[in-house]
C-alpha cells in the first residue's frame, strides 16, 4: 500500500491516521505523537511555529519511507506533520507504522522520527515568554 | 565553460528561483526571488551574492546546506536555467 504523508495547517487525527493503516495482516502498530511542549531550556514556550519547504519535504519523507521498507517488514506507514502556529499540547507530528510482529514495528517508527527530525525540511520556531528563536538540532 | 559552437547565444544570463524558508525568510522578508545570473554560475557564487547583499545572512548560511530541486547537493553544483534553489538551515529540534 502507498504510504501516507500529510503535510497540513490543520489539526492532525490520529485516530483516522491508526485506521488507516489498520489491515488484518497486521500484528503491531506503533504510533509517535509530538506534542508541543510549555518549555524548552529553561524558557516558557508560549506557542511554536512550523515552517515546512512542502514540495521537498514530501519527497524526503518519502524517500525515509522507502528506506524503513527496505530495513523492516513494513506493512503500512502514515507519516502526518502539521505546519503553521501550534499550540500547547497540540500534536505537530504523528507517525504510525504497522507491521506484523511488534519488533519491527518499534524500531521503524524510532527510525522515521529521528531521520524526520534530521533530513525533513521542516523548521521550529519557539515563541516564549522573553523572545523567539528557530530551534537548530 | 563550453559553449556549442552552433547556438548563437543573444546572453548567457539564465534565470534561476531561490525561495526562502524559515530564518532565512524572516531576515530577507520575502518568501522567494528570481535571480538573473550568468551561465555556468555554481550554488557556491549564490551563497556569496547573498551573504554580499545582506552580511547578516552569513552565520545562518554557514549552517545550511544546499537544496536543488527539491534534492540536496553541494555547494560546487552548476545551476541551469530555472532551477530552484533552497538553503536549507538546520532542522530538527527536539529529542
Amino acid at each position: 500500500m502507498e504510504p501516507i504523508i500529510q503535510l497540513t495547517r490543520e489539526p492532525l487525527d490520529r485516530d483516522a491516521l491508526v485506521a488507516a493503516v489498520s489491515h488484518p495482516s497486521v500484528g503491531g502498530i506503533v504510533v509517535f505523537e509530538g506534542v508541543v511542549r510549555d518549555n524548552a531550556r529553561g524558557k516558557n514556550v508560549r506557542y511554536l511555529e512550523y515552517d515546512v519547504y512542502e514540495e521537498m519535504a514530501r519527497q524526503q519523507i518519502a524517500t525515509i519511507i522507502e528506506e524503513a521498507r527496505q530495513r523492516w517488514s513494513l506493512e503500512h506507514v502514515a507519516v502526518a506533520h502539521r505546519f503553521g502556529r501550534l499550540e500547547i499540547g497540540e500534536a505537530s507530528v504523528i507517525i504510525v507504522v504497522a507491521t506484523p510482529h511488534r519488533a519491527e514495528a518499534f524500531e521503524a517508527c524510532r527510525y522515521l522520527i529521528d531521520t524526520l527530525k534530521s533530513t525533513v525540511p521542516i523548521w521550529k520556531k519557539e515563541v516564549a515568554t522573553n523572545g523567539e528563536e528557530w530551534v537548530e538540532g | 565553460m563550453i559553449i556549442s559552437q552552433k547556438k548563437i547565444c543573444y546572453t548567457l544570463d539564465m534565470k534561476i528561483k531561490i525561495r526562502y524558508f524559515a530564518s532565512f525568510r524572516e531576515l530577507i522578508g520575502q518568501g522567494e526571488e528570481l535571480l538573473t545570473v550568468a551561465d555556468a554560475t555554481r550554488v557556491v557564487d549564490i551563497r556569496a551574492l547573498l551573504v554580499e547583499r545582506n552580511p547578516r545572512l552569513q552565520p545562518i548560511m554557514e549552517r545550511s546546506v544546499n537544496a536543488l530541486n527539491h534534492r540536496y547537493v553541494p555547494a560546487e553544483t552548476v545551476l541551469h536555467e530555472n532551477d530552484e534553489l533552497v538553503f536549507i538551515p538546520p532542522t530538527g529540534g527536539g529529542q
